[in-house]
């Protein structure tokens, strides 16, 4: 049997068949029909009433534009924040490396609303730096900034928690060999170390840029709901389904969704490079183990 | 390029992985660092090549100090363990790497690199991936890559730690000669004294941070001057016995040890090569044969064991009204012409061609 299970692993077909059958039935209720059933409910009135519902509405067209600005900004700051942070705790052992670890995991462990509440009690007019912002005319909460900040912390775990586990399995050494053979730091980095986590950096990207977009909760407690200027996608979604205005609440609702498959088939495909790439790194260290 | 380290130390937390290191290596010299692992030699490797920086010493280059420069600027050529290619470069742009970054003009970085593809005899490989090549090639590109800035000195950590013993000694050899062509300065670690004494015109032994022994490899196999070194260097039988008068004693034989001269008897350790060991039959009586006239120099024994090594018998003997035992190898054209069998039972006389005497430091006086 060229199967790597051992029999003892193997149930009998009928109890095989019946699982299966569970979790195709747990995945259909729960994903697929209320995936599809959000696209049919948006172009049941037809695709012109569909580009309507989005196109008409100059408050949609704003939400719209506001997460496609927002969400890009957050993953920026999480890519170099991402890319920073994995480096100090792949490459360098010092006091408090793992707690710092762990706090990286903090916006995966608290709710969305604490965090928005959070920035609120910091940035808010009441807030620590109320006074300083209110100074310097800077308008964080209920405004982009906000957005922004909200937005950031609920995926900041997303980019370097993917690139940690492969920069410490690639290791220190090649670009120890940069370094010896004269290359300066940034050569370094773009030559040597972006290179070989390019497809885990651009995994953590695609993550964070779909957990950006879909983001709720924090975001709806630091916007103030200000329609057509600090409404965002998901709150324009809720805004318009509150309002009974359903097929235009739908249409929204059918982007996001439709930009979940996209992340879901770029997930895919990059999964698939990153699973050849550390065969690749297995198979290079054994033959350099044991074959000439 | 001659290289110069001083009293260098250097810690890791509470392990001190060098205890004031002192070591000269001659210009155009192929020197290997031989220790068991945790003695030091990659450490003081990687801070000849400024991968790592000494809590204390001096580092020079041809009477230069060099102690607290980068890796970048030291002009040094490292081969790591593990090759450390860039594995998403072809082999022309790993090899191409330093020159790339020193801005080399395009038509320059073609010439030297085809130049180095022929020189570690991988031509026509250059567009391969490091993941399509075997240990032997992977190990050969290291090298290239190394070279191509021209280093004044070149570095290399366990060189052929991951091949298998064919390639191996190919590659060794190789080395060897591509050394004698091009004459650079050369320092390699290495764990394995067979490779350190074949490749290399001066060793090191290290051990627990410090220098053992540096000379040449004969002077290093013959004069050990540590117990350690005697240990490390293979296979040896270590006896205990007492020195006195400029004389040691094992079983009743005397070993010159002019070191020690005092009447005062004191505890020693005599160590014996199984090769620098001699069979000779014995008589009925259990007496050595005087052979001429040296009856007291050889030892009564019995065989207890004879296995065979390729082309040499090691046989496991004990000394008669004694519990030790003692290994002695009789290579197999020897044996053929021994006036007995070698068989378990057989009486023997061992006569000790070569013995070497260590007294113990001072602290284990009793």
């Amino acid at each position: 049997m060229s199967s790597p299970h051992s029999r003892a692993t193997h149930a009998s077909p009928a109890i095989n068949a019946g699982l299966v059958a569970a979790a195709a039935a747990i995945v259909g209720l729960l994903i697929v029909v209320p995936l599809a059933s959000v696209f049919y409910e948006a172009l049941a009135g037809g695709v012109s009433a569909w580009w309507a519902a989005l196109s008409h509405d100059p408050d949609t067209r704003h939400a719209i534009w506001l997460s496609l600005t927002v969400a890009p900004v957050a993953v920026a700051v999480n890519t170099v924040f991402g890319i920073a942070a994995a480096w100090l705790v792949a490459r360098f052992r010092f006091p408090g490396r793992s707690v710092l670890i762990s706090f990286f995991d903090v916006p995966f462990s608290v709710s969305p609303v604490v965090a928005g509440l959070a920035l609120v009690l910091i940035f808010g007019r009441q807030g620590l730096l109320g006074p300083t912002l209110a100074w310097l005319d800077w308008k964080v909460i209920f405004s982009w900034p906000g957005l922004v900040l909200a937005t950031t912390f609920v995926t900041l775990p997303l980019v370097v928690r993917e690139l940690i586990p492969v920069m410490e399995a690639i290791g220190p050494d090649e670009e120890m060999a940069a370094v010896s053979l004269g290359a300066s730091g940034w050569q370094v980095f773009w030559r040597v170390t972006l290179p070989n986590i390019r497809w885990a950096l651009l995994h953590g990207i695609v993550l964070a840029n779909a957990r950006a977009m879909g983001e709720f909760g924090a975001v709806y407690v630091v916007s103030g709901h200000i329609a057509g200027a600090t409404d965002t996608m998901p709150l324009r979604v809720e805004k318009l389904f509150q309002e009974y205005r359903q097929p235009a609440s739908m249409a929204v609702a059918s982007v996001l969704a439709g930009l979940a498959l996209v992340t879901l088939v770029a997930k895919f495909v990059i999964e698939r490079r990153l699973e050849a790439e550390s065969r690749d790194l297995a198979a290079a260290r054994a033959t350099g183990e044991t074959h000439a | 390029m001659s290289i110069h380290v001083r009293d260098i130390t250097k810690s890791f937390g509470a392990f001190k992985a060098l205890d004031r290191v002192s070591l000269d290596v001659p210009d155009g010299t192929l020197l290997a660092l031989l220790g068991p692992s945790g003695s030091g030699k990659t450490t003081l490797l990687r801070i000849i090549a400024g991968l790592e920086f000494p809590d204390e010493g001096v580092i020079e280059e041809d009477g230069k100090d060099i102690t607290d420069r980068h890796a970048r600027q030291r002009e040094v050529g490292f081969v790591f363990q593990h090759y450390a290619l860039f594995r998403h470069m072809s082999v022309f742009e790993n090899i191409a790497f330093g020159l790339r970054v020193r801005k080399t003009p395009q038509t320059e970085v073609r010439a030297r690199v085809d130049e180095l593809l022929r020189l570690v005899r991988l031509e026509g490989l250059g567009g391969r991936k490091p993941a399509q090549l075997s240990g032997g090639q992977r190990q050969r590109v290291a090298l290239a890559r190394a070279l191509a800035i021209r280093p004044k000195i070149l570095l290399l950590d366990e060189p052929f730690g991951a091949l298998d013993a064919k390639v191996r000694v190919e590659l060794r050899q190789w080395l060897r000669r591509l050394h004698d062509e091009i004459g650079m300065t050369s320092v390699f670690v290495t764990h394995d004294q067979e490779e350190a004494f074949e490749l290399a015109d001066e060793v090191v032994v290290m051990n627990h941070g410090r220098i053992e022994q540096q000379g040449t490899p004969d002077a290093v196999f013959d004069q050990p001057a540590t117990p350690f070194v005697m240990d490390f260097l293979g296979n040896v039988n270590v006896f205990h016995g007492r020195v006195e008068n400029g004389r040691a004693f094992w079983h009743g034989i005397p070993i010159d040890y002019p070191d020690y001269p005092h009447a005062q008897a004191r505890e020693a350790r005599v160590y014996l090569r199984p090769h620098e060991l001699e069979l000779s039959p014995l008589t009925g009586h259990g007496q050595p044969v005087a052979g001429d006239g040296k009856a007291a120099e050889s030892l009564a024994a019995s065989i207890l064991r004879v296995s065979r090594f390729g082309a040499i018998f090691r046989v496991t003997c004990r000394p008669h009204g004694s519990n030790e035992e003692l290994q002695v190898d009789v290579p197999a054209e020897v044996a053929q012409r021994l006036r007995f069998a070698l068989e378990v039972g057989t009486h023997v006389a061992i006569t000790p061609r070569k013995a070497r005497v260590f007294v113990p430091g001072p602290e284990y006086v009793i």
